[in-house]
């Protein structure tokens, strides 16, 4: 560490983040944040006050041991920062780039009060891109228990469940439902945000671990979660399959052509790279149309800067409350409004309008005040009478959110869930009603972030650790 | 993973594929579907299980080249492996003994109808099929369908085989003539909608299989939406099948041919030369 006092430390200025200009990057699908150097790294670092009681691994939802980790940043120890994190967290170059920092550990930063929050994710990607371009050996796996774990569903609460549990010496198979493994890393959050490369480069690091994949394995419909454990011989279920049912807005109009939920959007050009020339999955006209995406949560933010790439006319965010309440990230509202997205608010889509084959021509839509808070403390929008006008609109994106996806829950009807459709679980080990069925993330919260799920990946994957031990020991007591 | 032991044409530009899918095969049941994707930057499409066989480990697709995708699979041999196949998906077809049933399948349809027409008959029922398409080279499944059939009525815009008129024209037939118990359609769009127009007087409970177009097939991304008796159903997960006498057939009709334009290009793309007819509601 170097010699700097507290007080000079507190008077650094912030390291930003090197990003590529709007105009550059609103034209291409390439990453828009362009990464610290050691050197900017190292800045960055310097600024933490190392706190006595370090708010910041109290904000974040895996615990990570920031402190040590921005610390070995500071004296130059990649690599040791990396396993630092590494101890905590099996996708920080995800997480370096989608956690929301603000609300989590930069949000609880002594400095945060200032404005001057340590740059906690920017720091995180650094010392995860550092160790992936420098073949950081991954975590090594203790001798094999002879337990196997199914994990159904690729995405973070899967992975991070996989992770831990291969740690721990178990045999450990992925099943995925698409093509290509990551679940929302894959499908929904777009190249210039998250490169598929990282992902990519995390999968291969499991896989060098022992974790199989298995994809278009589509588990409740070719085997069953009992057809796991009974047939297939696995001693333990994860369920991590995610809230992968859009919801619509329920309004007249929404199936005009032209009307799409954010997942089919952003699946037709993620997932199906359909803004590549030579792709075969068709993608709606956006060059040179007017293009309104409802919902200002991150998922909206990436369907709008995606069809700010797509070369849209105008993007236009229609959001029922106002600035202050959108819950997508600040760095993407940053972004989105700097390439151009255009923010309407206090407006609900009413209906949507068409021509005679169908197609959208226009959105009506009403306008909002903000009325009394609601269950969520949230301030609830309430229609202002006779308030209602027509903005032409080519293409419409319904970005409102997502509720469990019933495919799994179907063929599992001894699965307790809730009235919403979610898996019941015991929120600190994951165990549904179900023997040796553990679950996490979105398919239990409701529609959340990649952390929150990978932290319930991982409170599962200790408590299957716990659970096949103690069958171990069950079975060797009955020998 | 997924290598075909069986490909031979059964109508023109038809062909059925026999696929190694030893797990699809085994828990497949009449009226689902697998997500098919041939090519790395292909697209993923649904295609009816048209049979399957779990001792064999096998599942049966069939096939009419109308787009990019199809026509790539339509060319694979045997031994060939396809890229992705995901399933079954979708909610089965009812069967029960209903008494008598009568399965339509119009076009590439009749690969959707069959294996219902199959289930149907062995839960007990008394099956009556028809199938319909434009020129005797266009049928397919004759002999199969009339293995399980008490009926099979044969119809062909052009008189080639069987009786020169619509699917229609023979269903409204034999409605006239039999007591019905049950009616299911699969095939164009305007077909099922005429179906469902000719069972309607006579109250007989009547499924269309329907055929949107799907992204994911899971339930994921919504664009397979369709709306029955005003609401909105996934096609992928609460389908194929549906009340057609509730189906919004129009509206499906519309949204089938959202891409129209772009698989003219990309038919174009690939056979510059060739005559470019597109037919979007043949893909399912």
């Amino acid at each position: 560490m170097s010699e700097r006092t507290r007080r000079e430390r507190m008077k650094l200025d912030p390291v930003e983040m090197p990003e590529r200009s709007a105009d550059s990057r609103r034209t291409d699908f390439g990453e828009v944040n362009e990464g610290y150097t050691a050197e900017l790294a190292m800045a960055e670092a310097e600024r933490c006050l190392f706190c006595a009681r370090p708010t910041c691994v109290e904000g974040c939802p895996v615990g990570v041991d920031i402190v040590n980790f921005v610390h070995r940043v500071e004296a130059g120890e990649f690599e040791e920062a990396a396993a630092v994190i590494s101890a905590d967290n099996s996708l920080p170059a995800v997480c370096g780039r989608v956690c929301p920092q603000e609300t989590q550990c930069e949000g609880a930063c002594g400095l945060a009060k200032k404005g001057k929050a340590i740059h906690i994710g920017h720091l995180e990607r650094f010392v995860a891109d550092y160790a992936r371009d420098h073949d950081h050996a991954p975590a090594p796996v203790p001798s094999p228990t002879g337990k196997r774990v199914a994990i159904v569903g690729s995405g973070p609460s899967g992975i991070a469940c996989a992770s831990d549990l291969v740690g721990l010496g178990h045999e450990v198979t992925v099943f995925e439902a698409l093509h290509e493994v990551g679940g929302v890393l894959a499908y929904g959050i777009p190249e210039f945000r998250l490169p598929k490369s990282i992902v990519a480069a995390e999968m291969d690091q499991l896989r060098a671990r022992g974790v199989r994949f298995e994809t278009n394995a589509v588990i409740g419909m070719v085997d069953t979660v009992d057809d796991l454990l009974s047939v297939e011989g696995y001693d333990a279920v994860f369920i991590g399959v995610g809230a992968g049912l859009p919801r619509f807005l329920n309004v007249p109009g929404e199936n005009l052509i032209g009307v799409f939920s954010a997942s089919e959007f952003l699946t037709r050009v993620n997932l199906m790279r359909a803004y590549v020339e030579d792709s075969d999955t068709a993608l709606i006209e956006v060059e040179g149309k007017a293009v309104v995406v409802f919902g200002a949560g991150n998922t909206a933010m990436d369907a709008a800067r995606t069809a700010v790439r797509l070369d849209a006319a105008s993007v236009t965010i229609a959001y029922r409350r106002s600035r202050e309440e959108m819950p997508a990230r600040t760095e993407e509202l940053d972004h989105a409004e700097a390439e151009g997205v255009r923010f309407e608010t206090l407006v609900g889509p009413v209906e949507l309008h068409g021509d005679d084959d169908g197609r959208l021509t226009g959105v009506m839509l009403q306008k909002m005040i903000l009325g009394e808070p609601d269950a969520d403390g949230r301030r609830s929008p309430v229609p202002v009478p006779e308030q209602i006008r027509e903005i032409p609109v080519d293409v419409a994106i319904v970005a409102i959110g997502n509720t469990p996806n019933p495919l799994l829950l179907r063929a599992t009807p001894d699965l307790e869930q809730s009235k919403w459709g979610t898996v019941v679980v015991d929120h600190d080990t994951g165990q549904t009603s179900k023997p040796g069925v553990f679950a996490g993330g979105d398919i239990v919260t409701g529609g959340a972030t990649v952390i929150l799920a990978m932290g319930a990946g991982r409170r599962a994957a200790a408590a299957i650790g716990e659970f096949l031990g103690s069958s171990a020991e069950l079975e060797e007591e009955l020998l | 993973m997924n290598t075909i032991v069986e490909s031979r044409p059964v109508a023109s530009e038809i062909t059925l594929l026999r696929i190694a899918a030893p797990k699809i095969a085994r828990k497949h049941r009449a009226g689902q579907f697998v997500m098919v994707r041939v090519a790395e930057v292909g697209e993923r499409i649904p295609l009816t299980i048209a049979d399957s066989d779990p001792e064999a480990g096998t599942i049966t697709i069939v096939v009419q080249a109308v787009g990019k995708t199809t026509e790539m699979l339509t060319s694979l041999g045997v031994g060939d492996e396809i890229l992705d196949l995901a399933g079954p998906l979708g909610t089965p077809s009812e069967v029960e003994d209903f008494g008598t049933v009568i399965v339509v399948g119009g076009g590439v349809g009749t690969a959707v109808s069959y294996p219902t027409a199959v289930a149907l008959s062995k839960a007990g029922n008394s099956v009556i099929s028809i199938i319909g398409g434009r020129s005797q080279e266009n049928l397919f499944f004759e002999d199969e369908l009339a293995a399980v059939s008490t009926e099979l009525h044969v119809c062909t815009d052009d008189g080639s085989a069987g009786r020169r008129g619509l699917v229609t024209d023979a269903l409204a037939d034999v409605l006239a003539a039999t007591t019905v118990d049950r009616v299911l359609c699969a095939g164009p769009v305007v077909m099922m909608e005429a179906v469902a127009e000719v069972t309607r007087p006579y109250d007989v409970p009547t499924v269309a299989s329907l055929n949107p177009i799907m992204v994911d097939g899971t339930g994921m991304c919504g664009g397979c939406r369709v709306s029955v008796d005003g609401t909105n159903y996934f096609a992928c997960l609460d389908g194929p099948d549906f009340d057609a006498h509730l189906v919004d057939f129009p509206l499906l009709a519309q949204r089938n041919r959202a891409y129209v334009d772009f698989e003219a290009k990309r038919r174009e793309a690939m056979q510059p030369c060739a005559a470019v007819s597109v037919d979007v509601e043949a893909a399912t």
